[in-house]
């Protein structure tokens, strides 16, 4: 017969609440986890979003993300002839509040040459930009859907695609406009401003204006060779995809990373605590039982096997509880949790480990207790 | 005719037992021979604190001695030292214990309760329950049998008690005041009910008691004081026969004590 099961089932009730505690535990620690993928491949995703080989960007900087960068438009021209460039496009970006029936909402504005590499492809609803002027497509995160009309800056846009998944690493959603729209957006003087610097007799400046230029690759082409020649003729410096990527994921969002990551610690070491406390405790009161056990001749193995299988119920089952727990409430959270099946079974091991050891606590109490502790009355 | 060896299923030669060292040592037990044959039914009566749960203990192999010889069931298991490295197995097999208080697993029912023992001695689930089954019905609480210990009288939980202690057939029953949770009335049953199963196991119970009401059942009583048996109240109705030549110490066995 199953001592461990029948020992359970007589504390039913509190035995189910225990696990509820461990299972919310555990949910928080696979979300820690959740957030942590999240905020690393939310850092990427707007780099990734163009797809595209190479990033130029003003000399001497590493934009447009980790720093400014600012380049004139007409080397967009001059970057698509370069030997090994199949194809480049000028982009913008930068934050903007927005305002969406009578609320504001922050978003990620992104210029992008339609045509061209920067647009975004992969519209998970609705159509890509065709007029020049006064649309956009948006990320769903937005809120927006299809028709909403969206106020930028002093013009209003209609959203006409939707894509997914396109954040920047501050967790905003990105909306996509025609560079055009977004140039204005970034570089126009509001019009009382734009009077007092005609007023001054200041040169009107130029508003066409890039953050990066972005370039596909032939596919024989050196990403190397292509620096080097834009570097030689324009000046430009230039960071290839994976380049770009490890500045975001190493500089951009590595405090982040590394906050979530030490709590996330700390709670993985406060869950192991908590449940070797339970696991002590539960042993604890069942001393006496054990002592009876070994009085009526019980072998060390039984007594043994009796903590060791509640340990790992408790500890299944509480894991079991998180992640159906997690599963549920993912999606709601404000940004993204990604959460990989790796992720689940590592914690499930040391779920498993934590549970054993620390049922090694109360194998070595039981272990100890004398059989005539049963005796007294 | 001497008795055949096995029939003396305890027997105990010069136990000792302190607790503690120097200023707080309390000697006890000194100087205990005991033997009890098969189906003998004796009684231990003492004052508090005259050693009555050790010597108990002592023969239960909770409690090691401090020195001395003892053989249960024929087996010499203790000579200065435990000489079964596996004592837990020889309670499992030779010995059952009756307790003041029930001591019933509280997670278990009372089926479950009996029913453990007999798996622990190596018996399939099935079996065990078949053997549980029909100890309880054998105790007149069989109609109690899905009952959680909780729900039992006292009485009740000292019957199935009974029947865990009974489980593997042992030879030695060891009772600590196994009547005094009871009232006078069910504390008679319930010795009856233990006499009677002793006899028809053959074993011998050795039992604690302050019950007066109760001695009547018994075949002989021994009194513990300060430690010692006090052979002048022996109501045994037979003078002790001489050891068996197999039990006394040999020579070798005198030298190392
Ligand atoms: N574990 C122990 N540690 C120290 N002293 C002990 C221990 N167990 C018993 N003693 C002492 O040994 C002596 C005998 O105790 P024991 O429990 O055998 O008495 P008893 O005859 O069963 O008494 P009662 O009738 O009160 O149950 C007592 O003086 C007691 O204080
Ligand atoms: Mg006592």
């Amino acid at each position: 017969m199953n001592l461990a099961f029948r020992d359970v089932r007589h504390n039913l009730f509190r035995f189910v609440l225990t696990c509820l505690g461990l299972g919310l535990l555990l949910a928080v620690v696979l979300s820690m986890v959740g957030i942590y993928n999240g905020l690393v491949v939310d850092a990427l995703t707007i780099t990734r979003a163009p797809r595209v080989d190479v990033w130029l960007v003003e000399p001497g900087t590493k934009g447009p993300f980790a720093e400014a960068s600012r380049i004139p438009a007409e080397l967009r021209e001059a970057v698509a002839r370069l030997h090994g460039v199949a194809a480049a496009g000028g982009v913008t970006y930068q934050t903007a509040e927005a305002e969406f029936v009578g609320g504001s909402l922050r978003v990620y504005v992104v210029g992008f040459e339609p045509g061209r590499p920067g647009a975004p492809e992969d519209l998970v609803a609705g159509r890509p930009i065709v007029a020049s002027h006064y649309e956009l497509v948006a990320d769903r995160r937005t809120g927006l859907a299809l028709g909403d009309r969206l106020r930028l800056g002093r013009n209003r846009f209609e959203v006409v695609g939707l894509v997914e998944n396109h954040v920047n690493s501050g967790g905003d959603p990105a909306v996509y406009l025609t560079l055009r729209d977004a140039q204005t957006l970034q570089f126009d003087l509001a019009p009382p401003a734009a009077r007092v610097q005609r007023a001054r007799g200041a040169l009107p400046q130029s508003q066409d204006t890039l953050n990066a230029v972005v370039a596909r690759l032939h596919p024989d082409a050196s990403p190397e060779d292509v620096a080097r020649s834009a570097h030689g003729w324009k000046h430009l410096s230039t960071l290839t995809q994976a380049e770009q990527e490890t500045l975001l994921t190493k500089s951009v969002v590595d405090r982040a990373r590394r906050q979530i990551g030490l709590f996330m610690a700390i709670l993985l070491v406060v869950s192991a605590v908590v449940i070797a406390l339970i696991l002590y405790t539960m042993t604890m009161e069942k001393l006496r039982s054990i002592a009876t056990l070994k009085l009526i001749g019980a072998p060390d193995r039984t007594i043994i096997g009796l903590i060791v299988q509640q340990a790992l119920t408790l500890g299944g089952v509480g894991f079991g509880l998180g992640v159906l727990l997690v599963s549920v409430v993912k999606d709601h959270f404000p940004r993204r949790v990604v959460l990989e099946t790796e992720n689940a079974l590592v914690l499930a091991l040391i779920v498993a480990g934590v549970c054993i050891l620390s049922s090694g606590l109360g194998v070595r109490a039981a272990l100890a207790v004398d059989p005539s502790t049963a005796l007294g009355g | 005719m001497q008795p055949l060896a096995p029939d003396r299923v305890v027997l105990l030669e010069r136990i000792a037992k302190h607790f503690g060292e120097g200023e707080a040592r309390v000697n006890a037990l000194s100087e205990i021979d005991l033997e009890v044959r098969s189906g003998e039914v004796v009684a231990l009566l003492g004052p508090s604190g005259s050693g009555k749960t050790t010597l108990l203990n002592v023969i239960g192999c909770i409690v090691e001695p401090a020195s001395g010889r003892m053989h249960l069931d024929g087996e010499l298991v203790y000579d200065g030292r435990w000489l079964r490295g596996d004592l837990r197995r020889l309670r499992l097999e030779k010995i059952g214990f009756v307790f003041q208080f029930h001591n019933l697993l509280p997670f278990l029912d009372a089926t479950e309760n009996v029913a453990v023992a007999v798996e622990l001695a190596g018996h399939s689930p099935d079996a065990a329950r078949r053997r549980a089954i029909e100890l309880l019905d054998h105790l007149e609480v069989s109609h109690r049998r899905d009952a959680l210990p909780a729900r039992l009288s006292g009485g009740e939980a000292q019957r199935v008690a009974i029947a865990r202690a009974l489980a593997n057939g042992p030879r030695i029953i060891l009772a600590d005041e196994p009547t005094a949770a009871l009232d006078s009335k069910r504390a008679g049953i319930v010795m009856d009910l233990l006499r009677r199963l002793a006899a028809e196991q053959d074993a011998c119970i050795i039992a604690v008691t302050h019950d007066e009401k109760i001695f009547d059942r018994f075949d002989r009583i021994i009194h513990l004081r300060d430690g010692r048996l006090d052979s002048g109240a022996n109501g045994h109705d037979a003078p002790q026969p001489a050891l068996p030549s197999r039990f006394a110490p040999s020579p070798k066995d005198a030298a190392r004590a």
